[in-house]
């Protein structure tokens, strides 16, 4: 037992765990932070392209732009945008809104198959009812279509939280880079991205759960 | 235009580079989502297990971590040193497969259960009623996902350019760097990363096809090999849950 710890610590450094956690939880925090910004771009633009997207001729320019969003990498949108931006602009900025547009492309998606899943009687009564187009919108089709796709828009929230290490790559200082960071000055890898990956299942697994139980709840019905 | 022309067997090896990864993580990802994905439907609860823990945590973080701490963990830890490409194909198959395991037992689950009925009751072994039953069918159902997750993987490549790995994206970056000009260069990237994505959702379709084929469907579009091109519907990245 005695050797087996001794192994142990030679492997890993629990004093040091501990002394560089607080660290790491800063940068977790940026980390959500950016999540819950970038999702709440994502969630209020998607919508938006979703319904341009029925506009003819324009909606189809949006959709091929969407299109091309959605098959192109993250990482090196992140840098052309970043290369493009005036420095004034903070990268915590930019980062945030370019995630956020790039999960946009995902959500208009879900919002779109939620808008066609809603009954074509739907809008012919609204019409029958002479209800003005927004009306109709606001009041009709999209409280019916977001409740379908609530689960799928979840979805995109884990994912995105899992996106949100790219960041780095134009030097926001989020979880992973305060992991390098750290890790760098004390070259002691082991221990903080072991933890870096810890902290990312300690989020996900738990948001995957409360998602399964969205699931359960708005699908069935 | 003459610096991008001048500059294209760059290019080339960069898209060359993210090609090869692309195609090592497709197979490597493949086999792991077929072994814990066909784990996942067994009786035992160990296998069962197994699959599981595989799949959650994988599926919980991210290519880019794991690719990270292959590269500067392991080698403290174990001593030694894996090549870059081989830590960045694990990775990214290790992140992809575990998606990829989810929809391959969603998909197997998904088989009609009077199919599995029929084969108890014409006394099939496990692998044959595996191989002859199950999979066929289940198969036919995973290719429009898997197709999804190509083209995800492809784009989560991008990710070496963080490591310094020559890949398409770090061409265009070092070439934005030795010449300012952003746009042209970047807009080349894009498209070819771009056609890329196309060359593979279409070679998915295919296989789409031919698995329908010999399950007896016929796509309603009918089965003309220009149907394969229409617009496509990708639009659904797998998320964690489900």
């Amino acid at each position: 037992m005695n050797g087996l710890m001794e192994f142990v610590n030679g492997l890993w450094d629990f004093q040091y765990t501990g002394q560089v956690l607080p660290d790491l939880f800063s940068g977790l925090l940026v980390t959500i932070q950016a999540t819950v910004i970038g999702y709440a771009i994502a969630l209020t633009l998607g919508l938006l392209i979703a319904v341009v997207r029925r506009v003819p001729v324009f909606g189809t320019l949006v959709h091929f732009l969407m299109e091309f969003i959605r098959t192109t990498p993250l990482v090196i949108q992140l840098v052309f945008v970043f290369a493009l931006s005036p420095a004034n602009i903070s990268v915590f900025t930019i980062g945030v809104v370019v995630i956020g547009v790039h999960y946009a492309a995902y959500t208009a998606e879900v919002y779109r198959s939620g808008i066609e899943g809603v009954a074509k009687g739907q809008w012919e009564a609204s019409r029958a009812l002479s209800l003005p187009t927004s009306r109709t919108w606001t009041a009709i089709v999209l409280p019916q279509a977001i409740r379908r796709v609530i689960p799928a828009l979840g979805n995109y929230l884990i994912a995105m939280f899992k996106d949100t290490p790219l960041l780095f790559a134009i030097g926001v200082v989020e979880l992973l880079a305060v992991a390098q960071q750290v890790g760098s000055k004390d070259f002691r890898y082991v221990e903080t991205f072991t933890m870096v990956g810890f902290l990312f299942l300690l989020v996900s697994i738990p948001s995957a759960i409360v998602i399964r139980r969205l699931e359960k709840r708005y699908v069935a019905v | 235009m003459e610096f991008l022309i001048a500059q294209w067997p760059r290019f080339l090896d960069g898209t060359l580079l993210t090609i090869q990864l692309t195609l090592g993580g497709i197979v490597l990802a493949f086999v792991l989502a077929m072994t814990f994905g066909v784990m996942g439907t067994m009786r035992h609860w160990l296998p069962r297990a197994v699959a599981t823990v595989y799949v959650e945590v994988f599926r919980g973080i991210a290519a880019l971590v794991v690719m990270y701490w292959l590269i500067y963990a392991l080698p403290l830890l174990s001593g030694f040193q894996l090549e870059d490409m081989f830590a960045a194909i694990l990775a990214l198959g290790l992140n992809l497969g575990a998606y990829g395991a989810e929809v391959v037992r969603s998909s197997i689950n998904a088989v009609p259960r009077a199919q599995v009925e029929a084969t108890v009751a014409l006394n099939m072994s496990w692998a044959q009623r595996m191989r002859l039953v199950v999979l066929p069918q289940a198969w036919a159902q995973m290719l429009p996902t898997f197709g999804n997750l190509v083209v995800e993987l492809m784009k989560a490549t991008a990710v070496v350019y963080l490591v310094s790995m020559h890949d398409l994206s770090w061409i265009a970056d070092d070439l934005r760097r030795l010449s300012g000009e952003t746009i042209p260069v970047f807009l080349v990237a894009f498209a070819l990363y771009y056609l890329i994505a196309q060359v593979l959702i279409f070679g998915v379709r295919l296989l789409e096809r031919r698995a329908n084929r010999r399950l007896g469907r016929v796509p309603p579009s009918g089965g003309g090999i220009l149907g394969l091109l229409r617009p496509p519907t990708v639009g659904t990245k797998v998320g964690v849950a489900k």
